[in-house]
């Protein structure tokens, strides 16, 4: 027990600060989670869903619970139900295998139903394109909020794509006057 | 190359490990099979294709067996009008799922054939549809149909229930789909069922031109993007005749290892974690983020996806990059004995790792369990040792074998293995030969086999390329995880429900690797 009491110790509080959103967004950055919370009265809860990515996208949005992001520190977590989920984040190009389990999902989750597509390869297939067995992009099935491009994403884009698609949803001034 | 009574005339391919490729009557197919069982052989690899040229040509059904000399690629040629040749599932039991997933995309069966339920086709494409054959594009599209039963294999008895798990599962993991077969907690029976992310990837192949190849193989599957990428590349440059600068062997010996210990640390903590001790997560993710940032500065990519490239790779190392690379292992080397340290005196820790998903030598021998659960087991397999490949073989390398197979063995295998390959990295980070890092590719005269045999963090990556240097015919990529997914299976017999998450990870199979 005192050698991991000890090791915590010895890394101390290791949390990055948030990502500056750029100038489009014309708020502070330690302000995101008190955004969430004035937008959806509530944390923000995702549901992933890899309908047949190469498994890179799953590996880097594992990446966004680490440390270093602290992605629950900013009100956002990753939930197992779709019941329970606020936002879809869809990886890989959708194969027609898993085209009904999509569809499922998204309509099983409540309002306000926010799809995030995450990677090159959900907005029209990427390197694998379109054929007998994949239907291509996340479009195709489902109306997408927001798409994150990268192949795939590195952490720091993934959470701004996650706020970006809040935010466009919900309207902030910023977007709206774009 | 002889193998029992069997005298091949094989043609050596121009690989750097000992790859033969030959042909085989269908008389004999069983017969030779059997022989490599026998000896020790491991069935590798099984794929099909489509060599038709007007009336005259065939199908043709290839398998590629490791023996102790080195990789026999053969294939099987049928008559332009045959369509069925002999089943080899009696001296390999995981080659079954192979040949069902020749009788979806080629259409080809095996003669008899007891499972004939499709392994890929969910009903999206018609059953009479083969995307491998000539006379389609791959390109056809059909209407969704209404959803087919997949007949799982029932147990009955008192109390028996089943839970369908998938294939959307409960956290952020790929789509597969498992029927367990429980009573109370214990678990009876487990199947799976994959082939959700098919996305015609073998069929996707063809349409690319050779060069470019490396690309898609890179994301057959994305956590072994190194091991894949290289296994194409050694395929094509053997078809080119082309011999790989030392500088790029060893650069590209380092990212593969890199590609390991990025991976072995992810894993160490998520196993942890489905044993609640969250501290372990918490700790090695932060190793693996220090591990891939650094792999961001010097490589350009998190998780080095497109550096490993026909001819050699894309980036070079400094001398500031050697240093901070130095320091980097040194100081994960020390980490990571540390928290082994603390995982081995944690008796929670402990109490769920040691004894479950139990996998024996006689089983993983059995079932080709291979890569670093396959050591675990027992299995003295490693391709970087077996046939002194260079970089390794000037170094010492030393395998990795536990004996116990059980979670506990295989995270003992992953610990041991991080120290090997971090001390690999530093000799090879030190001994860099002076040179080039990449040279143009030749020309290849005719279509021919090439293929590329890697050991990846996973188990033995292989790649079957038929090319002449510019366009594909035909490119078959095999993950490990086609011989190590049954054996799960098997490994969670008789454990309680709670523990296959746990055993699960132990081995972390790829779902893309296989559905392809």
């Amino acid at each position: 027990m005192l050698k991991i009491l000890f090791q915590i110790g010895k890394q101390g509080i290791r949390t990055e600060p948030t990502p500056d959103l750029g100038s489009d967004f014309l708020l502070p950055a330690h302000r995101l989670r008190n955004e969430i919370l004035e937008v959806l009265g509530r944390s923000l809860t995702i549901r992933e869903v890899d309908t047949g990515s190469c498994n890179a996208c799953e590996l880097e949005i594992h990446a966004t619970n680490n440390l270093y992001y602290n992605l629950e520190g900013l009100g956002i977590k990753f939930v197992a139900s779709p019941r329970h989920a606020d936002m879809l984040l869809v990886t890989g190009p959708v194969s027609r295998n898993m085209a009904l389990a999509l569809k499922r999902t998204y309509d099983a989750m409540p309002e306000p139903k926010i799809v995030v597509a995450v990677g090159d390869c959900t907005i029209n297939g990427g390197i694998f394109g379109e054929n007998y067995a994949c239907c291509g992009g996340v479009s195709k099935i489902l109306p997408v909020d927001h798409v994150i491009r990268g192949c795939p994403p590195p952490p720091i884009e993934l959470l701004k794509g996650i706020l970006t698609a809040v935010r466009l949803r919900y309207g902030h001034p910023a977007v709206q006057s774009k | 190359m002889q193998i029992a009574d069997f005298t091949f005339e094989p043609e050596r391919l121009a690989t750097p490990l000992p790859i033969w490729r030959a042909t085989c009557p269908a008389s004999d197919w069983q017969e030779v099979a059997h022989a490599v069982a026998a000896s020790g052989g491991r069935l590798v690899s099984l794929w099909g294709c489509d060599r038709h040229d007007g009336k005259a040509g065939g199908y043709v059904i290839s398998a590629a067996y490791a023996t102790a000399e080195g990789l026999l690629c053969l294939e099987l040629l049928l008559d332009p009008q045959g369509e069925t040749y002999p089943d080899i599932s009696a001296s390999f039991p995981y080659a079954p799922r192979m040949q069902r997933t020749i009788a979806d995309l080629l259409g080809i069966v095996t003669e008899p054939m007891e499972d004939r339920r499709p392994w890929l086709n969910h009903g999206a494409w018609p059953a009479d549809y083969f995307p491998l054959r000539h006379e389609v594009t791959g390109k056809e599209a059909f209407p969704a149909s209404e959803l087919q039963d997949y007949p799982f294999v029932r147990v009955e008895g008192d109390g028996v229930h089943e839970i369908a798990v998938g294939p959307v599962h409960a956290g952020i993991i790929e789509p597969g789909h498992f029927r367990f077969s429980v009573v109370g907690e214990k678990v009876l029976r487990l199947e799976e069922r994959f082939g959700y992310k098919h996305k015609g990837i073998d069929k996707r192949f063809e349409e690319m031109p050779a060069k470019d190849g490396y690309r898609l193989a890179g994301r057959v599957s994305g956590d072994s993007t190194v091991a894949f990428s290289w296994a194409y590349c050694m395929a094509l440059e053997s078809i080119c005749n082309t011999q790989t600068p030392a500088r790029a062997r060893c650069l590209r010996a380092l990212l593969l290892e890199r590609e390991r210990v990025a991976n072995h640390l992810g894993d160490l903590g998520a196993l942890a974690n489905d044993a609640a001790f969250a501290f372990g997560l918490t700790q090695f993710m932060r190793l693996k983020e220090d591990w891939l940032r650094l792999n961001q500065r010097l490589f350009g990519h998190r998780l080095l996806m497109d550096v490993v490239i026909p001819g050699g790779v894309t980036v070079d190392l400094e001398n500031a990059g050697i240093s901070e690379l130095l320091t980097q292992c040194q100081a994960i080397a020390k980490e990571v004995r540390n928290l082994r340290a603390i995982y081995e005196n944690h008796a929670g820790l402990q109490d769920r790792f040691i004894a479950t998903g139990r996998v024996t030598k006689e089983l993983a021998t059995m079932l080709g369990l291979n890569g670093f659960a396959g050591r675990a087991s027992g299995v003295p397999a490693d391709l970087r040792a077996d046939f002194g490949m260079a970089p390794y073989s000037g170094h010492d390398f030393k395998k990795v074998v536990h004996r116990n197979g059980d979670v506990a063995s295989r995270v003992a295998v992953r610990f041991d293995e991080i120290a090997e390959s971090l001390r690999l990295i530093r000799l090879f980070a030190t001994e860099l030969t002076p040179g080039e890092i990449v040279v143009p590719l030749e020309a290849s005269a005719e279509t021919k086999l090439g293929a590329g045999w890697i050991e990846g963090w996973r188990g033995e990556v292989f790649v079957a390329l038929e090319s002449d240097g510019e366009k594909i015919r035909r490119c078959h990529c095999h993950d490990p995880s086609w011989q190590n997914w049954p054996v799960l299976e098997h490994a969670v017999m008789g454990n309680i429900v709670p523990d296959f998450p746990l055993i699960n990870k132990s081995f972390n199979l790829s779902y893309a690797g296989p559905d392809l």
